[in-house]
């Protein structure tokens, strides 16, 4: 299974904050079959926000967890035009990546969130996201960046 | 510049990695090397002992506790969260470039850094050199406390501590501590405090050169093994072999496969006590007889040879100090020389054993400052020392030369010290003090030669040793120990 379809990608995100934006997120991660359980898996992604929040300078929110209740390992994408603070700061996060992995998750599948998680810190990954016209666009370039290099 | 870093975060998904690659780019950008360790959920690729003893400095970019974090302990330290790594590395990169230039200094570090790959002969050195590198500062801390207590309490303090006739005065010593400082004053407390230091020298050799073999397990036997070559008198020759013996014991020790139930107890019970055992009975039983054997025998032949002529008994007691540098056979020569002096008259012999035992610290501080690229860092410091320990008479000054290469060192220290006996006896020059060095030139007869024989024996050794070093072997040995001086911050 891909990392991400077209279907976990939300590109004009209208939600507020945090917890709205992750649910959404998380719904669509679900709604795909990806997710077992919606509210076990926010907590979790919840718990992770507590520790620390994953707001990055550059407004980057990466909210992300390892959940018993994720079936496949999984990348789904929010793109906010307003910005949702994620306790970066130097303001609020207008790409947003939430992380599923399931709790055994072997190896492999670390690996692929672990390459992710690289081309993520590339100006030119966040750019390019950040510009990408379509749903489609997002995970042609996520495919091509991530899972292909 | 060389550079390793470890990225950890709580769930190790993501900022563990976006910490590394944001490194990585930076550190390519500012144009160093730089490794990264993700202790993260992909894995572990763990850096190798290898590329941590290479880099010059470590940055930490963790908000977890690192995992094994001892492999970094005395390397110059860059701590910071994973967020600081990912918002702004080259910063961190600089602070570490920074540390590593300011933190220059070398210093041993508790990490066992002997390459598993490198053939018996690197090997060997690596483990000896592991030993001398802890033993280096008990020489320095050691001997220089007794160079500051001979120069302001005068040299006949050793006497007043530990008892023996100092320029015709006899001295009872003190036995009970607490009459320390009524009887020999400040001197005597720093003549005390350095003597322990020394007395820690060849455990300290044996205990590393174990640990280097054998890790933690090794530490035990060899430190027992090295306070029991001291108590027999084995002295640092001793050391070195009971070192050898504890590392091989207790490296056989963690490779013996048991059953479970026992596996719990391998490492606080059943390695230290057997090793140490072990290593005890062979140090004690089979060790300390024929030293012991071999000190009477010596001594014998001394006593005979006295009718030979003395600038042969100058030799021959000038290659003994440096044969072992406080170990049986120096101390066959020495306590030969100090029972000529017991009468309180001037001993030629005392004069002879004197200046032979300044010239291997001597020898060997002139050999470094000639020819630095033949020497560990660890030598080179050892060398810097090296002037202030011979002057004062501290023949272990070179036991860290020694102890790390003995087959070339030895032997041309030996030659060094047997020429300036043999001078001194030559000259007929004579001493009133059993030690001092330099601070008791006052009580030595004809003290002008005897310090030109010492200036001969030290550039014979220098010479020897540059040349012993010279011959197969390339110039600029590594330092096993990765060579730094920041301890870690936590």
């Amino acid at each position: 299974m891909p990392l991400i379809t077209e279907d976990l990608v939300l590109l004009d995100l209208a939600a507020k904050d945090r917890a709205e934006v992750t649910r959404a997120l998380a719904e669509r991660l679900a709604a795909a079959g990806r997710v077992t359980d919606v509210e076990a898996f926010l907590a979790d992604v919840t718990a992770r926000e507590a520790q620390m929040p994953t707001g990055l300078e550059g407004g980057i929110g990466i909210p992300h967890a390892r959940s018993a209740a994720v079936a496949e390992p999984s990348l789904a994408f929010a793109r906010s035009a307003d910005g949702v603070d994620w306790g970066a700061p130097d303001g609020p996060a207008r790409l947003i990546f939430l992380i599923a992995a399931p709790d055994g998750a072997g190896g492999e599948h670390m690996k692929i969130l672990a390459a992710l998680a690289r081309r993520l810190v590339h100006q030119s990954f966040k750019d390019a996201l950040a510009t990408a016209a379509d749903a489609a666009a997002v995970v042609k370039l996520v495919t091509e960046e991530v899972i292909d290099r | 510049m060389k550079l390793v870093a470890v990225t950890s975060c709580p769930t190790g998904i993501a900022h563990t990695y976006m910490a590394a690659e944001a490194l990585e780019q930076a550190a390519e950008a500012a144009g160093h090397e730089l490794l990264v360790e993700t202790q993260g959920s992909a894995g572990m690729d763990p850096l190798s002992p290898q590329d941590i003893a290479a880099a010059r400095a470590v940055i930490f970019a963790a908000d977890v506790e690192v995992r094994d974090r001892d492999r970094f302990a005395g390397k110059p330290l860059v701590q910071a969260g994973v967020k600081q790594a990912i918002n702004n590395p080259a910063e961190l990169i600089a602070q570490a470039v920074d540390r590593a230039d300011t933190d220059a200094a070398p210093a041993p570090v508790l990490v066992s850094k002997v390459d598993e790959s490198a053939g018996v002969g690197t090997r060997l050195r690596q483990w000896l050199m592991t030993g001398v590198s802890y033993m280096i500062p008990f020489v320095a801390a050691g001997g220089l406390l007794i160079a500051l207590a001979f120069l302001f309490g005068g040299a006949e303090v050793a006497s007043k501590v530990n008892g023996g006739t100092f320029g015709g005065v006899t001295y009872a010593g003190v036995t009970d501590l607490s009459q320390l400082l009524a009887t020999a004053g400040v001197p005597g407390v720093l003549f005390k405090i350095g003597a322990v230091a020394f007395s820690m020298l060849v455990p300290i050799l044996a205990g590393f050169i174990a640990f280097g073999i054998a890790d933690r397990p090794g530490l035990v036997p060899g430190v027992v093994g090295g306070l029991l070559a001291t108590a027999t008198g084995a002295g640092f020759l001793g050391g070195l072999l009971a070192g050898l013996l504890a590392g091989g014991v207790a490296y056989a020790l963690t490779r013996v496969s048991l059953p479970r139930a026992l596996q719990a107890v391998m490492p606080v019970v059943i390695i230290p006590l057997v090793s140490t055992a072990v290593v005890g009975v062979i140090m004690l039983l089979v060790i300390g007889s024929p030293v012991a054997a071999v000190q009477t025998g010596l001594t014998n032949w001394l006593t005979g040879m006295t009718g030979a002529g003395a600038v042969g008994l100058g030799l021959l007691l000038g290659a003994m100090m440096a044969f072992d540098m406080g170990g049986p056979v120096n101390k066959v020569a020495y306590t030969f020389a100090v029972g000529t002096l017991a009468s309180g008259t001037p001993s030629a012999a005392m004069a002879a054993v004197m200046a032979a035992g300044m010239v291997p610290p001597l020898g060997l501080a002139l050999a470094t400052a000639l020819r630095r690229r033949l020497f560990t860092d660890a030598e080179r410091k050892a060398g810097e020392a090296g002037w202030l320990l011979g002057a004062s008479f501290i023949t272990e000054g070179a036991i860290p030369f020694a102890a790390a290469d003995p087959l070339r060192v030895i032997p041309s220290i030996m030659l060094g010290s047997a020429a300036t006996g043999g001078l001194t006896m030559a000259v007929g020059a004579t001493s009133l003090a059993p030690h001092g060095g330099i601070w008791v030139v006052g009580l030595i007869g004809k003290p002008l030669l005897v310090l030109l024989a010492i200036a001969v024996g030290m550039v014979i050794a220098a010479v020897s040793v540059l040349a012993a070093k010279s011959i197969g072997r390339t110039e600029n040995p590594t330092d096993p120990v990765p060579t730094t001086a920041t301890p870690a911050a936590a």
